[in-house]
């Protein structure tokens, strides 16, 4: 059982407020919310990959974000990292601007400053998130140096502690992740995502595509970096037993909508949503 | 201590200079008027890739150059630098072509019919000895340009308009961007593709081209048209408005080649429709003037391929840039190297 | 001289002459940006050093007093042929003398004694991007300036040290001009480079073929990218001196004695050497 930390007093480290991604222009007909045709526009082919996300994160919980492929888990988490530009909506950053200034209005500077100290993020592909050609360590001190640091012993001994944080041994720390295993890519994307203490950490289908006992590995990873580091978590998969063993909370995504909400095991054990049930009793 | 012979440098260079007529000695017979009758391949080829539409400063060039290609191109760039820049022409149309060829691959038969032209297309090669045996003779009175017909006519994607089939591209009046005083920047306005690629080194182009169309890329495309011959040029007549003056005439070679492209209408998610890609050179220069069709065509597709590169594409074809950065590299480097040699000794 | 009759004072036309002059005062104005200019064909090949000519037939005028280095070296085959055109074409005054000089045209070096203010240093640069090591491509690597985005320049160096235990950037040491813009000082020797910073002479740098303008004016802070606690290193001829002229602590070229196979050393400054030479030193 995990520990609940939906304190309603508590202020959200991150919230999103009504995040769309839209491809296309829109016409009358959908931007006025009429029905679609799945995620896209009936009329005019508009892709709503996002609709009017709203989401919380607590300090130090981990939320879950499911749904099939295509429900716009992803790219509503690579807009939070501002890899995608969203097309409407605002999010706040407790640790930017006191959690009062829309970070998707940023400027490129601030976004970049964002990306680099208040978040971190991993990523399905490793080739995403890692320079495969470069050190272990490199790849760590990307990180640091974009976020300003110029001291080449306190850069390397930080890399270090972090690759000792994710296992892998001090020794590897000048190889290139391309001679990594799968697991390792994805260790060190994840001690690439800590290097500058971030509140947030983004984790993108960290375990698809891995063997069991790996994913296992991965996964109690995660379960000690929360204490040690005590990040916060948005946690997307869409492997429900992922979800049940590491999320506090978890929201349900389908066609670009949030259609449930609530505690891990509410949500697993009594879901409401027909999709929801669905998703459940076929995994059952 | 080869080229850096303290004081030597200068002598040096006056010898080299002197034995460049020593080794390749003129018999002091080629005149440029012969290279202009007998090669105008090769002015052409000069021409176009220097960007300069001057014929007898492309022979001369050439003479002075012994032959090299690089060099006389190399000779008419420069010489253009000194030039000022009187005024700019008017748009030609090549629609209003003198012309002397004109092939349609895309139809057997075409309005104003196929006009084979004087071409190599369908000769043997084979060497003809006899040549070797031919004696001076009296230049024919009819230079190529007077030989030529007054023929004029349409062109053939005109028949492909009608059908509402052929994807046109967005009309753009804006002037156009002029690369030989501009610093190209990406994505590079359409005009500046075009000029770019108009005066690239040949083979570079045809290169490009090739590899487009075996496999790395995405076009393969049928020759609707390829025309040459004389194009007026206009500019605007200074003193009075909206008058213009003909100053001369340029040889040119057009291409358009026709591929189907994908695309999203308002109508149809995915409606199949022609699309073109456009060559135009100075001079007789048919294998670029396609070569250029196809690469304009890939720059639109996209991918990953070098020809679907733009900056791959418009930043390594210039003779110029190319040759001379090359051949840098004969350029003494003993100060660099020996920063190099400290880097690996220590 | 060249014929007048077809060619105009230093070469280029006039109006050619201006665009550059107003591209020099905008690199002048933004130390260390790649300012683009209309580059324009030479005699000379791309890749010669035509950027550095350009920008030297645009400001030459009657008056000026012209010096060519090449490798240091005033008779070094494309230094007398830079010189032979220019002043074939402006017929000003050669010299070799850099303390007597207005202009000095060079590529590949720095003299060896300290410029003064009104002297005008013109480098010859082949590739002006110095981030075209971590980024081949111009739309992306003029983004990263515009941003700031330096990171993975320093992740490179960070990588050569890590891996190598030192920075494998021999010559062409790319610098941070006045803490905003990465900028490559041409490939001048490491040894070089610290004459950049705070200097009293203006430095002109001309890439004619990539079509790149850039200027360090007088008192620029110009620092080679270095780490906290990593210093820059020069290259070092510790026990090496000069066979001519005995000079110690300068630039050296190596050379080996043809019978004895024995290394021996010579100011790569030729016009430095000979100075001292004349004033009596020897080795």
């Amino acid at each position: 059982m995990q520990t609940v930390k939906n304190n309603k007093k508590e202020k959200p480290i991150l919230e999103v407020r009504g995040l769309t991604v839209r491809y296309g222009q829109g016409c009358d007909y959908c931007l006025n919310g009429q029905p679609l045709l799945k995620n896209s526009c009936p009329h005019c082919k508009t892709v709503w990959a996002c609709n009017d996300v709203n989401l919380e994160l607590y300090p130090g919980e981990i939320l879950g974000v499911v749904g099939e492929s295509g429900s716009g888990k992803s790219t509503m988490m690579k807009s939070i990292y501002f890899d995608f530009p969203v097309t409407e909506g605002s999010a706040y950053l407790q640790a930017y601007g006191a959690g009062k200034a829309n970070m998707f209005a940023a400027t490129a500077q601030q976004k970049k400053y964002i990306r680099n100290h208040m978040m971190g993020m991993v990523y399905q592909n490793p080739v995403l998130g890692l320079r495969m050609d470069y050190s272990a360590a490199g790849n760590i001190a990307e990180k640091l140096i974009a976020a300003g640091g110029r001291n080449f012993g306190s850069m390397t001994a930080r890399a270090s502690q972090l690759l000792e944080a994710v296992e892998i041994l001090p020794g590897r720390m000048k190889e290139p992740p391309k001679n990594f295993s799968g697991g390792m890519q994805q260790r060190v994307q994840i001690s690439k995502a800590l290097a500058n203490n971030p509140q947030v950490l983004l984790l993108d289908e960290v375990t698809t595509g891995l063997d069991l006992s790996v994913q296992a590995k991965v996964l109690d990873l995660i379960r000690r970096i929360r204490q040690e580091f005590g990040v916060s978590i948005l946690l997307v998969s869409h492997d429900l037993a992922v979800i049940r063993m590491l999320a506090d909370r978890t929201v349900v995504m389908l066609e670009g909508k949030i259609i449930e909400r609530g505690l891990t095991d509410q949500i697993l054990d009594d879901p409401q949503h027909p999709y929801t049930q669905q998703l459940v009793h076929s995994l059952l | 201590m080869a080229y850096v012979a303290v004081k030597g440098g200068e002598a040096a260079i006056e010898q080299s200079l002197k034995l460049l007529d020593e080794v390749y000695q003129s018999n002091g017979r080629l005149e440029v008027q012969t290279i202009l009758t007998d090669m105008p391949l090769l002015t052409d080829k000069v021409m176009s890739e220097a960007g300069m539409y001057a014929p007898e400063y492309a022979a001369l060039a050439l003479k002075q150059s012994k032959g090299s290609v690089e060099e006389a191109v190399f000779l008419l760039r420069a010489y253009r630098s000194t030039l000022k820049r009187d005024y700019y022409s008017l748009p030609a149309d090549c629609k209003d072509m003198r012309i002397m060829r004109r092939i349609s691959a895309a139809f057997k038969d075409i309005p104003g019919e196929q006009i084979l032209g004087a071409s190599f297309d369908y000769a043997h090669r084979l060497l003809d000895f006899s040549l070797s045996e031919e004696k001076g003779k009296q230049a024919a009175v009819t230079a190529a340009q007077e030989t030529a017909a007054d023929i004029y006519c349409g062109r053939v994607d005109e028949l492909l308009q009608a059908d509402g089939i052929l994807k046109q591209p967005e009309k753009d009046d804006t002037q156009p961007y002029d690369i030989t005083t501009h610093v190209l920047t990406f994505p590079a306005p359409r005009s500046a593709r075009l000029q770019t690629m108009a005066r690239s080194e040949a083979g570079f182009l045809e290169g490009v081209a090739y590899s487009a169309m075996r496999g790395y890329g995405a076009v393969h495309p049928t020759v609707s048209e390829l025309r040459s011959g004389y194009v007026d040029i206009m500019i605007p007549y200074p003193l009075e408005a909206g008058e213009a003056i003909c100053i001369g005439a340029v040889n040119v070679t057009e291409v358009e080649a026709l591929w189907p492209v994908h695309e999203e209408t308002k109508e149809e998610f995915d409606k199949i429709r022609l699309s073109g890609g456009y060559g135009c050179v100075i001079g007789n220069n048919e294998t670029k003037a396609i070569a250029m069709s196809i690469a304009d065509a890939s720059l639109n597709t996209t991918g990953n391929t070098p020809s679907q590169d733009e900056e791959f594409v418009l930043t390594h074809g210039d003779c110029l840039e190319m040759q001379g950065f090359i051949s840098h590299l004969k350029l003494p480097h003993y100060v660099t190297f020996q920063s190099k040699l400290d880097r690996v000794r220590e | 001289m060249i014929d007048q009759k077809h060619y105009n004072f230093a070469f280029l036309d006039e109006n050619s002459k201006r665009e550059i002059r107003r591209s020099l005062l905008k690199a002048v104005a933004i130390p260390g940006y790649q300012v683009p200019f209309g580059s324009r064909e030479l005699p000379i090949g791309r890749g010669w050093g035509t950027g550095g000519i350009q920008i030297t037939l645009s400001v030459i005028g009657k008056e000026d007093v012209l010096k060519v280095i090449d490798q240091g070296s005033d008779d070094s085959v494309n230094a007398v042929n830079i010189k032979k055109f220019v002043s074939a074409c402006t017929g000003v005054e050669i010299t070799t003398d850099s303390e007597a000089a207005s202009i000095i045209q060079t590529r590949h070096r720095i003299p060896e004694i300290p410029l003064k203010k009104e002297q005008i240093l013109v480098l010859q640069v082949p590739t002006p991007e110095p981030l075209r090591i971590v980024e081949p491509r111009e739309a992306v690597t003029k983004k990263m300036h515009a941003e700031g985005e330096y990171s993975p320049m320093w992740l490179t160096l960070y990588e050569d040290l890590l891996r190598c235990g030192k920075i494998g950037i021999s010559a062409e040491y790319p610098v941070l001009v006045e803490n905003r813009y990465i900028m490559n000082p041409s490939p001048i020797p490491r040894y070089d480079t610290p004459k950049l910073n705070d200097s009293d002479c203006l430095y002109l740098f001309g890439a004619g073929r990539e079509k790149k303008i850039y200027a360090i004016p007088p008192h620029t802070r110009v620092m080679p990218l270095e780490f906290d606690d990593i210093p820059f290193e020069t290259e070092n001829f510790t026990g090496k001196r000069c066979h001519l002229c005995g000079a110690e602590g300068v630039y050296l070229d190596e050379l080996t004695d043809e019978e004895t196979g024995a290394k021996y050393y010579e100011c790569s400054d030729t016009g430095y050497c000979a100075k001292r030479r004349e004033q009596g030193c020897r080795p």
